[in-house]
């Protein structure tokens, strides 16, 4: 479970999370909308220990990351993967080693001992391969369209099988087919490592296909959170704005 | 005086800063050194690839050396002295200092564009994401072989200044190459070569700690990159200069008092 309390987080004098709490129930996908600027992506940073909250804490099944030693910190959220809004590729290895970089960094979950060389491959091309990206592992990131990186960036992530996952902004910036593809990836990535996620978006339609619960970033804070369907009724003016925009509803095709 | 406060304030975060990531580099690099084949890539970047600048550097800056010398000493009938002259100054001043200017125009900038690059497009948090630590992966590597780089790039420095010298005394003004060479022996001592190769190990510590806490402390996308890569640049040059002062100073005192109480 994951438990944010009464999160601030300021930069050169801006407030950006204002006591933000959020709690995320083991095993749920949470989608955080919100218009852009609001400090999304902040909070995800704070989620994962990149960046420290100025007042408040983040816990992760119990225990408060927030206030970790760096050392300390690494061990807490080895089993934590994000997937960046640019998918961060590292630009001076192809996709293979950038698929390969954790299993080579950290070895087997259990022992800590490495996996060999014939292991890592059959694991990234499995991993490549779930994603639709068989035989580019040879190929530089500069080689790929932008899906095809937020693709790899995916199988970069579900390589070591991480428990919790957290997204950025996962469709931003993709044709729709794409997008849609994205969000698919995410959907059966999540029903197959029953992982806890949280995405954060601000494109409706794939925060309804993908979200167990919906949340609303507003003012620093957690608006409401609640299911698809009650989420979408409720009277905000933003929701509503997001209600009237959209063209269809993803949801029924997941369901 | 507000806005003088806030410039105090901030220098004295950066200072913080740049200590915390000397600090936690020195740690990663004896607690768990980063691997071999990190540590070969940046030995290669910094070490080979900066061989043909070094080379050239070092070779002209003999050449001028030598030129100039002879003719200031031959006025004064002291041509003899060339020699001497031309191996003290690239082996106590010139070959560390030029080298350090070379090698912080080459790598130094290019480390601070490429940590730069990776801080703008996330990729440092990618690494934090995966439970890696950017200052062992990133900054140990680069810090031990810069380390170990500098001062043999500087020793090479000097050999090409004074074989560079030595083209030019014994080939263009004709003087005998005993003459050149002879003295260096009886006037060049172990400790000018120290005092060189010392000052080369922190010229070395300054700009690749300078480039890389310039790097990972980027903001502001490209703009951002061009900016931390001049500074990076700049501030390294500023502090070999103001560090070949002091360690001049210093180690001469220390020699003195070594060689007055022995």
């Amino acid at each position: 479970m994951i438990e944010v309390v009464d999160l601030w987080k300021s930069y050169n004098g801006n407030q950006v999370l204002k006591g933000l709490n959020l709690t995320v129930n083991t095993g749920e996908t949470v989608v955080i909308l919100g218009r852009s600027g609001v400090g999304k992506s902040v909070l995800l940073k704070q989620l994962i220990g990149i960046e420290k909250p100025d007042q408040g804490y983040v816990a992760i099944d119990g225990v408060n990351i927030s206030e970790l030693k760096k050392r300390e910190l690494f061990k807490a959220v080895k089993n934590t993967g994000m997937l960046f809004q640019g998918a961060a590729l590292f630009d001076s290895m192809n996709i293979e080693d950038n698929t390969a970089f954790y299993l080579r960094q950290h070895g087997r979950p259990e022992t800590g001992e490495a996996y060999s060389e014939e292991e890592i491959q059959e694991m990234v091309r499995t991993s490549l391969a779930k994603v639709g990206l068989e035989g580019i592992e040879k190929k530089m990131p500069s080689d790929l369209s932008g899906g095809m990186k937020k693709r790899a960036g995916l199988a970069r992530l579900i390589v070591y099988r991480p428990s919790i996952l957290l997204y950025d902004e996962p469709t931003t910036g993709l044709d729709p087919i794409t997008a849609q593809q994205i969000n698919e990836l995410i959907v059966q990535i999540q029903s197959e490592l029953k992982s806890t996620s949280i995405v954060v978006t601000h494109d409706v339609h794939s925060a309804l296909f993908i979200g167990d619960r919906l949340a609303l970033h507003k003012d620093g804070k957690i608006a409401y959170v609640a299911e698809p369907e009650e989420f979408l009724n409720i009277d905000d003016p933003i929701i509503s704005f997001l209600k009237e925009n959209l063209t269809h509803h993803p949801r029924a095709k997941k369901e | 005086m507000g806005t003088l406060t806030q410039i105090a304030f901030r220098l004295f975060g950066s200072v913080g800063e740049y200590v915390q990531l000397i600090s936690e580099t020195f740690t990663s690099v004896f607690k768990k050194p980063p691997s071999w084949s990190l540590i070969r890539e940046q030995l290669y970047s910094i070490g080979v690839l900066s061989l043909g600048v070094v080379a050239i550097t070092g070779f002209t800056t003999g050449f001028v050396l030598a030129a100039q010398s002879f003719y200031q000493l031959q006025e004064k009938g002291l041509a003899a002295v060339t020699g001497i002259l031309v191996a003290k100054a690239m082996i106590t001043e010139l070959g560390p200092v030029l080298t350090a200017l070379m090698v912080t125009g080459r790598v130094g900038s290019a480390m601070c564009a490429e940590l730069g690059t990776m801080k703008v497009t996330e990729q440092i948090d990618a690494l934090r994401s995966m439970s890696v630590n950017p200052n062992s992966y990133l900054v140990a590597p680069r810090f031990l072989a810069g380390t170990v780089m500098m001062p043999l790039l500087t020793i090479f420095s000097m050999i090409m200044g004074i074989f560079g010298g030595y083209l030019i005394s014994v080939h263009y003004f004709g003087m005998s190459p005993n003459s050149y060479f002879d003295p260096m022996p009886i006037h060049i001592t172990l400790f000018d070569l120290f005092t060189g190769v010392f000052k080369s190990f922190i010229f070395g510590i300054i700009l690749v700690t300078i480039c890389c806490y310039k790097g990972m402390k980027t903001s502001g996308g490209a703009a951002g990159v061009g900016k931390a890569t001049t500074n990076s640049v700049v501030i390294s040059y500023v502090l070999i200069l103001i560090w070949d002062f002091l360690l001049t100073i210093a180690l001469n005192t220390i020699h003195q008092e070594l060689t007055i109480r022995g």
